[in-house]
């Protein structure tokens, strides 16, 4: 059901359900970009409006919001291990489209790949998702090349429109609301994005043995492997176990896992001195191959849902889409023509 | 209720076997279904956790053969005495005895490849009636770094065994050279239909298995058992990941035909 809804409704509405849900949507940080007078966008908590950025898209992803960069799995204590208390409230996450597709990747590693993962599943049961339409698209997005441009699975969508704002509201409740609140009804359908500056071809018969093209070398020096992709990356799940200790003398501690990269060093490590992908240029391969090739190997669809972040936060200006658009050309050197 | 698989649970040490200065066998209280090939995150509160292959299997217990080789595994070695560790598992596909039944079988493993699989070698050591010929060529770095002593033993009434350092002197019971130098002398009935299982460090599994290929074997005929960085053993933590596989999940036991695949 469509509603139009003014400010202070909406502002209501949020007030109201921050009692029962954390409300993580974008948030402007002012001045703490990584250049001089820059901002920010990440997301954080809201109770307000004002708290929200509507128009850009967040530099980082809302991933944090169900997957934290790093979150304590268990407690030791002298013999037993004691689980965090389970979070009090559910989540309302505000979400472009090529995020909301990015939930479903998340979905995915989390729900379906081995066994369902506790921690994730305990939160992702209360979750709730409002769709932020994209009334124009933003500048290093593929989302259309994805096909993660439209997405309808939301509980309500959210468009700011003329001093008001649209809303689709597939939640009963939440419909209800607004119509208790005396919103006018209207048809809506939820802004998207039906081209993007940048475009990018996936060749289909794109197969591993790119791996051989000389097209990764060039990244053994222009990358520095600082991981910064890995973590602005909506559909990046790695984790890696970290113990902590409050007191040496005391047996008591935590294990937590924390955000893991497989471009920094150390991701293969194993004990003895082993290890695996030693060049830059092997790990941006891993890592486009995995957005590209091998995910949709295993799960028959792509991971990377070309929200653009990864080119945006590069220090080293490396195009990850640029990447993409070179697989063709890569492809046919490995097949000699 | 979702089952919080990330929380280890204690197992007694029952007894330790000392194979060699940084190699021992801990036999560790485990009820449940388990198979050869598959293994355990080993778990000290404080120093973290470390995937352990299943180096024996029997009624309440399974066999952790750990090198002190880092940050955990040191650990146990300091703490173990009268003690229990945390454990979570088991995980991976572990070795499918059905692939090996009725057929003759060529194990080549090197050093504490030997672990994963001394299950395997075990079982078709005792029912000789459930496969042909067995030889198996096992690999370490000299007389001191020999794992399973005992084993050997009873492995050599039971089967052709070959035990080969990589330097020292040749004696009755030892060769001299890499596993690689004793594949082309196998002796095989019919080395198009022998089954093989290679596990070891990667580039003894790479020439092991370029040798048994060139020796007759037929890659669907190979097996490999790979090792790689584990956080989770369960599918998410993506240390394991080469391409569209997970080795936690898929294996580490590969058929040699998608072992093969398998590009870091």
């Amino acid at each position: 059901m469509g509603y139009r809804v003014s400010r202070e409704t909406l502002d209501l509405w949020l007030a109201t359900h921050a009692a029962d849900y954390e409300i993580w949507a974008p948030h402007r940080f002012v001045g703490e970009g990584c250049f001089s007078d820059t901002d920010s966008v990440r997301y954080a908590r809201v109770t307000k409006l004002e708290e929200i950025e509507l128009k850009e898209r967040s530099h980082y992803s809302f991933k944090e919001a169900l997957t934290p960069a790093s979150q304590t799995l268990f407690y030791f204590t002298q013999e037993a291990c004691t689980e965090p208390e389970p979070p009090v409230k559910g989540a309302i996450l505000l979400l472009r489209s090529c995020d909301l597709h990015a939930l479903r990747r998340l979905d995915d590693m989390y729900l379906h790949n081995g066994p369902a993962d506790y921690y994730y599943a305990r939160l992702r049961e209360r979750v709730k998702v409002v769709l932020l339409g994209c009334a124009a698209s933003c500048e290093s997005g593929f989302c259309v090349s994805m096909g993660t441009n439209v997405s309808e699975n939301y509980d309500m969508s959210l468009d700011p429109v003329a001093g008001d704002f649209l809303v689709d509201c597939k939640d009963a409740d939440w419909a209800a609301f607004f119509a208790a609140r005396g919103c006018g009804e209207e048809p809506v359908t939820p802004a998207h994005v039906e081209e993007n500056a940048v475009k990018v071809t996936v060749p289909e018969k794109l197969s591993p043995a790119v791996a051989k093209a000389s097209l990764w070398n060039q990244y053994d020096k222009r990358c520095i492997n600082c991981g910064r992709c890995n973590f602005v990356c909506p559909t990046c799940t790695c984790f890696t176990m970290q113990d902590l200790y409050y007191d040496e003398n005391a047996r008591l501690g935590e294990r937590r896992r924390v955000w893991a990269s497989c471009m920094v060093d150390g991701f293969t490590d194993v004990a003895g001195g082993g290890s695996y992908r030693k060049k830059n240029g092997e790990r941006m391969r891993f890592k486009v191959l995995h957005k590209m090739l091998d995910y949709k190997q295993r799960k028959g669809y792509q991971m990377c849902v070309g929200c653009g972040r990864c080119d945006d936060v590069c220090p080293e200006y490396i195009s990850f889409s640029g990447c993409v658009n070179h697989l063709d050309e890569a492809m046919k050197e490995v097949q000699g023509k | 209720m979702i089952r919080n698989d990330y929380i280890p649970f204690p197992s007694k040490v029952l007894e330790v076997i000392r194979h060699t200065q940084i190699e021992y066998t801990f036999r560790m209280s485990f009820d449940g279904e388990v198979r050869p090939g598959q293994f355990f995150e080993v778990s000290i509160p404080k120093y973290g956790e470390a995937p352990i292959s299943v180096s024996g299997i029997g009624p309440g217990f399974v066999d952790l053969t750990i090198r002190r080789v880092g940050k955990v595994t040191n650990e146990v070695f300091e703490r173990y005495v009268g003690d229990s560790l945390l454990l979570r598992g088991p995980y991976g596909n572990g070795f499918d005895l059905n692939e090996y039944r009725g057929r003759e079988l060529v194990v080549v493993a090197g050093g504490t490849g030997v672990s994963p699989v001394r299950g395997v070698i075990d079982h078709f050591g005792a029912h000789p009636e459930e496969r042909k010929g067995m030889t198996i060529i096992t690999g370490f770095k000299s007389v001191n770094d020999v794992l399973f002593k005992d084993d050997f033993k009873r492995w050599r009434q039971q089967m052709n065994v070959v035990l080969t350092l990589d330097a020292g002197e040749e004696t009755p019971e030892h060769r001299i050279g890499l596993v690689t130098k004793f594949i082309p002398e196998l002796e095989l009935e019919d080395a198009a239909s022998a089954v093989a299982i290679v596990v070891g460090p990667p580039a003894m599994m790479r020439f092991s298995v370029a040798a048994l290929l060139e020796r007759g074997f037929r890659e669907e005929n190979i097996w490999v058992s790979q090792e790689r960085k584990m956080c989770c053993g369960l599918g998410k933590c993506g240390h394991c990941k080469i391409g569209d596989t997970y080795v936690c999940l898929d294996g580490p036991v590969f058929n040699y035909v998608k072992g093969k695949t398998l590009l870091d």
